[in-house]
């Protein structure tokens, strides 16, 4: 067993033992910071993957901004006794298990019949920074600029979603 | 063991399924929005698990793409949570019934 699969292991079992502690913590802050927890060991996957470019990306956007977004709005709302979530939510303790565990066995069928091809270590994918980020600004110029108009409208969203109302 | 495709294919796998159970066993909007950033990090754990296995940069480009949106829908969502607290003085789902037809 070599490096790269025992920190595989190590991050695929501490991401979904995360995302478990996600589902189940009764304060919403523990589940946010979990949550936090969950990016990161996924930012350490896209390191495994050579992808550094994105792993960076995955820890300023997701674990940096949009967490402390989630924390901040937790903390503004300011509910301070815990969810108790798991009673008188029946349906949705069967039906969520049931779904998770329907999706669960589809995907693991599927996986199990298909074959990928062999690829030899050497030619697989080393994203380097300017091999990414080329297409970006090239092949995919006018969906990037879309986005660029989607954050914009996004911020304006923003802005009259939180307008009080009677405000100019 | 040789960590492949399959392997990275499988984690995103049940990251989803986590994500999509978080949807729905949780009545709470916030956590209903963690679930759906679990969810689009699953599918960028598949995109980037393919760029890499499949000599491609474009599933890493489709990866920036999907986190700018995902930065976007949070935003717009988590705004929405403030609007219908300010309404509703709360942020479970099961009480906001005036959207029912």
């Amino acid at each position: 067993m070599t490096v790269v699969d025992s920190l595989f292991l190590f991050f695929s079992v501490a991401l979904v033992l995360s995302a478990v502690m996600v589902i189940v913590s009764p304060h919403a802050v523990v589940s946010a910071l979990y949550l936090t927890l969950v990016f990161t060991f996924t930012a350490g996957l896209y390191i495994l993957l050579q992808a550094f470019f994105l792993a960076v990306l995955q820890i300023l956007v997701y674990a940096g901004a949009i967490m402390v977004l989630f924390l901040f709005v937790i903390m503004l709302l300011d509910r301070r006794e815990p969810c108790r979530w798991w009673s008188r939510n029946l349906p949705a303790l069967v039906g969520g298990p049931m779904v998770g565990l329907t999706f669960g066995v589809a995907v693991w069928a599927t996986l199990k019949r298909t074959t990928w091809p062999e690829v030899a270590p050497e030619t697989l994918f080393r994203g380097d920074l300017a091999q990414v980020m080329t297409p970006v600004f090239t092949r995919f110029l006018l969906p990037v600029e879309i986005t660029g108009l989607l954050l914009l409208a996004a911020t304006i969203g923003v802005v009259v979603l939180t307008r009080k109302e009677g405000q100019p | 063991m040789m960590i492949g495709l399959n392997h990275y294919l499988a984690v995103s796998a049940i990251l989803f399924g986590l994500g999509l159970a978080c949807i729905l066993v949780r009545r709470d909007i916030l956590l209903i929005l963690m679930g759906l950033e679990m969810n689009l990090n699953a599918a960028n754990l598949a995109l980037v698990a393919f760029s890499r296995f499949g000599h491609g940069a474009t599933g890493q480009v489709m990866t920036f793409f999907v986190m700018a949106i995902a930065a976007a829908e949070a935003a717009i969502g988590l705004a929405i949570v403030v609007a219908l607290f300010r309404k509703g003085k709360s942020t479970r789902v099961n009480e906001f019934r005036t959207l029912r037809g």
